[in-house]
């Protein structure tokens, strides 16, 4: 699978380019191996299945994690949906605090570091190997991880550190100190610098070079083969630019661009959908017989379910930890409301975009079934064949462009943006956590971002493989702290819940009119 | 019985204009004046990450600048004009947060300049004076 993205025709202009394209090439499996060498073992550890299963532990581990906060706060995702929405609109918040951070502001940011390319080429990743029945499983998995966001993104603003010069810096590392000493905890402060390290390699992952890697595969897919390295020096000097050089604007225009390409992007889905209206019953059949019976994928029904869960993990990083740091910064008196804010976020990146992805890909037609059997036909390790041998970005990209053709330009755009804001939203996670360990400084702040930097190199020139194995490690890594810190925190929050929604209840709380 | 008049101020001289006039007219009738300055501001814009954590400090920043930089000499310069003169500084949506500012101190009148200086000042006298022919519920004054 691995190689497949790289098999394209080298045009003769760009051959031109490259003046020699044989070192580069090499430059980039050099690249290539040595990463695969130093990465592989925490990638096994991470990723080791459950004695005698072939199911992942790190997988079951977030699953169960969502499922018991699910049911702990009684399902606070479908019970709250209105209010959340009315708390984006801004109908409770205090006029007197215009100006400040609004709830639609922390959400908005959260999803342009969420939004990325995980909906785009991960989705693509998952129905490629699990089959359509990975969508299944992949809408349940955020519907239900929309808990573990609520818990995390509550206790961020909770345990959020004010400095007297009025910035704020929230995220797990805060709630895993301050939270543990509240409940008289222990360990806090040493969970709390282990998340950090882990986020600090998920910025550089999963973050970072799985974008810079999709944003290469596309561009090649596009455009003709040409060495990795050149679009990773690319991004990185504008990477570059962004966090070193302060340059706000170009920051700026991203955020301002990406809802916009959010917005086309799943309303280009729908058209698609709309054209194969005829299909879309044909699609959930095979998503619904796909999740109990794998349809011949690799590992069938569990291949189909591992795959689901953790593309949408992957995706909508509930439970990591990650976009407690984007939601901390907003202006509330009352913390829970951020909680319910942001468990819209799982449903927005999951359950709405990701599952337009699959839909597409599906109703398209892009996977080989055998029309004998119905069954899709598995190729060597363990991907379903496509129609074109693409996977990944490329397979979107392929299953967009047959409705129509021009979208696959589009779908550069988009996805170098999505790349772009993505890796702006994850350089600030790491940079956190970063200096929680190192502490803040000129120097030490730009000791991170030159590394962050020159991962952006390594992403583009690294092929799939190696690249998505370690992305998902680290970012999975994060969700073991956070997860096992949130165990300790639910009761703090379902005090705040209850709380709050019998004040909400009793007209305490009401719209400012 | 309150007469209050406010004042759309954002520091160019047609906005001193119309704070002459007002003076002016709130001395005639024994009224006094709001002046007010909006800060452009949507609570639904998107802001990096980075922007987000800075936001508190950074509107500290602003009203304090607006405060000092901005209306205070308004204030010096009208104090012994004998009517009194108070200020207001919001956030908002600038045509709508005006006709809240009036709407809160029961104004009877809202007078703006009608040309500024600068961007903000283009968009503040451009749209909003437009806009606030089309809404406002009470006389309003725009002077040249």
């Amino acid at each position: 699978m691995k190689d497949l993205i790289r098999k394209l025709p080298l045009p003769a202009a760009l051959a031109a380019l490259c003046a020699t394209p044989a070192l580069s090439q090499s430059l980039d499996e050099t690249i290539n191996g040595v990463f695969a060498a130093s990465t592989g073992w925490f990638v096994s550890l991470i990723f080791a299945p459950i004695p005698g299963t072939s199911f992942p532990w790190i997988v079951a581990w977030l699953v169960i994690g969502a499922t018991i906060f699910s049911v702990y706060f009684g399902f606070v995702q479908f019970r709250v949906l209105g209010h959340s929405i009315g708390l984006v609109k801004g109908d409770y918040s205090d006029p007197n605090d215009a100006g400040e951070v609004s709830h639609f502001q922390a959400l908005a940011t959260a999803l342009s570091g969420t939004v990325g390319l995980g909906n785009i080429a991960g989705v693509a990743v998952a129905v490629g190997i699990g089959g359509p029945g990975a969508t299944f499983w992949m809408i349940l998995a955020g519907l239900l991880g929309m808990a573990s966001k609520f818990t995390e993104c509550t206790l961020a603003v909770k345990y959020r550190n004010e400095y007297p010069d009025g910035r704020v810096s929230g995220g797990p590392m805060y709630y895993m100190t301050k939270g543990f000493a509240a409940r008289g905890v222990g360990g806090g402060k040493i969970l709390a610098v282990v998340f950090a390290v882990f986020t600090i390699l998920g910025s550089f992952g999963g973050g970072n070079m799985f974008q810079a890697n999709q944003a290469h595969a596309q561009l090649t897919n596009v455009f003709g083969d040409f060495p990795g390295f050149i679009t990773g020096i690319v991004f990185a000097a504008i990477v570059f630019a962004v966090i070193v050089g302060g340059i706000k604007s170009i920051a700026q225009v991203t955020e301002k661009v990406v809802p916009f390409m959010g917005v086309l992007y799943v309303g280009t889905a729908l058209i698609i959908l709309l054209m194969n209206f005829d299909m879309i019953g044909w699609a959930f059949g095979q998503i619904f017989a796909g999740a109990f019976t794998g349809l011949g994928v690799a590992g069938g029904m569990a291949g189909a379910l591992i795959q689901g869960f953790k593309r949408a993990a992957f995706s909508n990083e509930a439970g990591v930890g990650s976009a407690a740091i984007a939601h901390s910064a907003v202006r509330t008196k009352e913390p829970i409301t951020e909680g319910f804010v942001a468990l819209l976020e799982p449903f927005i990146d999951t359950v709405v975009i990701c599952t337009m992805t699959a839909l597409v890909i599906i109703i398209t037609g892009q996977l080989v079934a055998d029309p004998a059997t119905g069954l899709y036909i598995v190729g060597e390790g363990g991907a379903i064949q496509t129609v074109d041998g693409n996977s990944g970005v490329a397979l979107t990209s392929a299953a967009f462009s047959q409705s129509i053709p021009f979208f696959r330009y589009i779908l550069v755009v988009a996805v170098i943006l999505f790349a772009f804001s993505t890796m702006i939203s994850w350089s600030y996670y790491g940079l956190k956590a970063w200096t929680f360990l190192f502490g803040e400084g000129k120097t030490t702040e730009l000791v991170f971002k030159l590394i962050f930097c020159f991962f952006v190199i390594v992403g583009a020139a690294a092929s799939l493989g190696p690249v998505i194995d370690f992305s998902d490690a680290a970012i999975f890594a994060m969700a073991v702290c956070n997860i096992s810190a949130l165990y300790v925190l639910m009761p703090i929050v379902k005090a705040e819940m209850d709380s709050y929604l019998s004040r909400l209840k009793s007209g305490e709380i009401r719209k400012f009119a | 019985m309150s007469s209050t008049i406010v004042v759309a101020h954002d520091g160019s001289d047609s906005a001193e204009r119309a704070m002459a006039f007002a003076v002016d007219r709130a001395k005639a009738i024994g009224g006094s004046i709001i002046v007010a300055h909006v800060l452009e501001w949507s609570p639904y814009s998107f802001l990096t990450p980075a922007e987000l954590e800075e936001r508190h400090v950074r509107r500290k920043q602003e009203l304090e600048r607006a405060e000092t930089a901005l209306l205070g000499p308004v204030l010096k310069a009208h104090a012994q004009s004998g009517v009194p003169v108070s200020s207001e500084i919001r956030y908002g949506h600038v045509t709508e947060t005006l006709l809240k500012i009036a709407k809160d101190a029961d104004a009877i009148q809202i007078v703006i300049g009608r040309k500024g200086a600068g961007s903000f000042a283009d968009r503040f006298f451009g749209s909003v004076a437009g806009s606030l022919v089309q809404t406002c519920p009470v006389p309003l004054t725009i002077v040249p």
